[in-house]
């Protein structure tokens, strides 16, 4: 069956919500990741959005931006930003989605500027909701097209905290204390003094690669069809590490492909 | 006391050069184009604009040169992407350098929150870990005093005035919003000055009939705007939708300095006012955009 790379991309976002979560939905194709879950295997997820608004269908029609007028029709609460992020930060929330436009193997993320602060190459928008949503959500995960120049080994500017970098003073990422909610030290979350437990999933166009939490590092998760391992190399800025298990992505089944082309029938997002 | 004002007037009066003003409160919604057009057309010079994502409004401002700096999460186009005239004036210095103070959504609304609240700062976990505090020097990490863990602390801002969007007022500036409401009520209540704009102006007695849905004081408010379509090409639920195609043609035209100069002259300098914008935009557009499918909410009753 044949699919685009974006409608695989939103399927491998619906498989990181479990049924009943939470889910700080972002722009573009997590809105039809959301939609996918819903109408698959999550029936009772609801979806929060960063404008101030909690929902527990989705809108009727396809959303261009999360502010669109259907996306308040008959949702469970309008409200304000400060709510849905400080639910966020009091720890309500399981699951948010990013994207971003750089992103290293430490899963840090950058939508702030190509190059140094003075003086940037390319002025990217800026955070948004995203280093808010990365600093406070129970698990992340991040969508982002999969080129050279995107995964690198360190980008210029973390906007969106993921496991940090390892320092004088420890490694990356997230120590099994914390995991088991232990009182906190060791790695850099805790350094830093943030909350949760960094990014659980990077989906790209080519891939999906998890993270080891307790180095932080990315960790090749599964390749998708019509890609391989030395492909998805080529175009990683840094020695990819496999997962233990790691295979070809699952592709869509028919079901989650109809679904999809329901909620985007014009291809805006996803084709 | 009636502060019915026209847009113009409004503008002069309460938006002065050098001013910091909050706009474009409530993320893609309810963003109050027509105000920023005027701006403008008032050639305001040395602005500095506080807002969460601002979607192009930002950017129009920035490229037509009334800024000197930002203060937000997030300046760009929200379905199509990069903001040209944000990237010219950042990378080139077009039409003139610019300073941008980065913040989150979170924490540029806890800012606002801690103005309206009189409280200097407030404290928060995100953020931290992040390189936007290090390179805002108005963010700041330190060690709590109860436990020494890092925190970050948000400095509250005034905004000189915040410029709301709204569906309906009365000629004092009591006001009815819904919908998703972003920072726009943290922002009501931060500023020194709130200029309404609203979509209709109603009797007071239908305000007072849902005062649930009134967002902030009328004694803030300074100048009540009848801009019905001010929004454009944001939407106001229950008026109109959004004009994706607006922002397309936007992001397409204003890909280079020339593009965005004869879009400036098309759609704000070379047209007087808001009503002369949607006579240009035409009755078909406009018609595309109406509300086709009501949703009313049910009456609740405030008798005793």
């Amino acid at each position: 069956m044949e699919y685009t790379a974006k409608e695989l991309m939103v399927v491998c976002a619906a498989r990181q919500i479990r049924d009943h979560e939470r889910v700080f939905v972002g722009m573009r194709l997590p809105l039809i990741a959301f939609a996918l879950a819903k109408r698959t295997h999550a029936p009772d997820c609801v979806g929060l959005f960063e404008s101030g608004t909690l929902r527990d269908s989705p809108a009727d029609e396809l959303l261009y931006t999360m502010g669109d007028a259907p996306n308040i029709t008959d949702s469970l609460w309008a409200t304000s930003t400060l709510h849905v992020m400080g639910l966020m930060a009091t720890g309500e929330i399981d699951l948010g989605f990013i994207g971003g436009a750089e992103i290293d193997r430490y899963g840090n993320l950058n939508t702030t500027l190509i190059g140094d602060w003075e003086h940037p190459t390319v002025r990217l928008p800026g955070s948004g909701g995203g280093a808010d949503i990365a600093s406070l959500a129970n698990r992340l995960a991040i969508i982002m097209p999969h080129e050279r120049h995107r995964l690198r080994e360190r980008v210029d500017f973390v906007t969106s905290p993921g496991y940090g970098y390892p320092d004088e003073q420890g490694p990356a990422g997230v120590s099994w204390r914390m995991r088991q909610g232990l009182p906190r030290r060791g790695s850099w979350l805790q350094r830093q003094g943030l909350p949760r437990q960094g990014p659980c999933a990077l989906i790209t166009t080519l891939a999906v690669f998890t993270f080891e939490f307790t180095t932080g590092e990315a960790l090749l998760q599964s390749y998708h069809p019509g890609s391989s391992i030395e492909e998805v190399q080529a175009q990683t800025g840094w020695p990819l590490r496999l997962a233990p298990d790691c295979a070809e992505t699952v592709p869509p089944s028919a079901e989650e492909l109809a679904v999809i082309r329901a909620c985007d029938p014009q291809g805006v997002w996803t084709r | 006391m009636s502060k019915l004002t026209s847009m113009a007037e409004a503008i002069a009066r309460y938006v002065p050069d050098g001013a910091s003003v909050a706009i474009g409160l409530a993320l893609e919604a309810l963003i109050p184009h027509a105000a920023a057009h005027e701006i403008i057309r008032q050639r305001r010079q040395r602005l500095t604009l506080i807002g969460p994502i601002s979607d192009i409004l930002f950017d129009q401002l920035i490229g037509a040169g009334c800024v000197e700096k930002i203060q937000a999460a997030w300046v760009g186009n929200v379905s199509e992407g990069l903001a040209h005239c944000y990237r010219r004036a950042t990378e080139k210095g077009i039409p003139h350098p610019l300073v941008t103070e980065s913040h989150s959504n979170f924490s540029i609304g806890l800012a606002l929150f801690a103005a309206g609240m009189g409280s200097p700062y407030i404290p928060t976990l995100s953020l931290l870990g992040s390189d936007i505090p290090r390179h805002n020097p108005h963010l700041r990490v330190e060690a709590s005093p109860f436990d020494g863990s890092p925190v970050l602390l948000v400095p509250a801002i005034q905004p000189d005035v915040a410029i709301i969007h709204v569906q309906r007022s009365d000629e004092e500036g009591n006001a009815h919003l819904w919908g998703n409401l972003g920072i726009a009520q943290e922002a009501w209540l931060a500023a020194r000055d709130v200029i309404l704009i609203a979509e209709e102006i109603v009797d007071h007695a239908l305000i007072t009939s849902d005062p649930n849905r009134v967002p902030g004081p009328f004694f803030k408010v300074r100048a009540v705007v009848h801009e019905p379509g001010g929004a454009h090409p944001a939407p106001v639920q229950g008026y109109y939708n959004r004009d994706h195609a607006f922002y397309h043609e936007y992001h397409t035209a204003t890909r280079t300095l020339e593009g965005y100069q004869t879009w400036l002259e098309e759609w704000v300098l070379g047209v007087p006012d808001r009503a002369a914008y949607l006579e240009k935009l035409g009755e078909q557009r406009w018609q595309a955009l109406e509300v086709k499918k009501h949703r009313y909410a049910a009456p609740v009753d405030y008798g005793y």
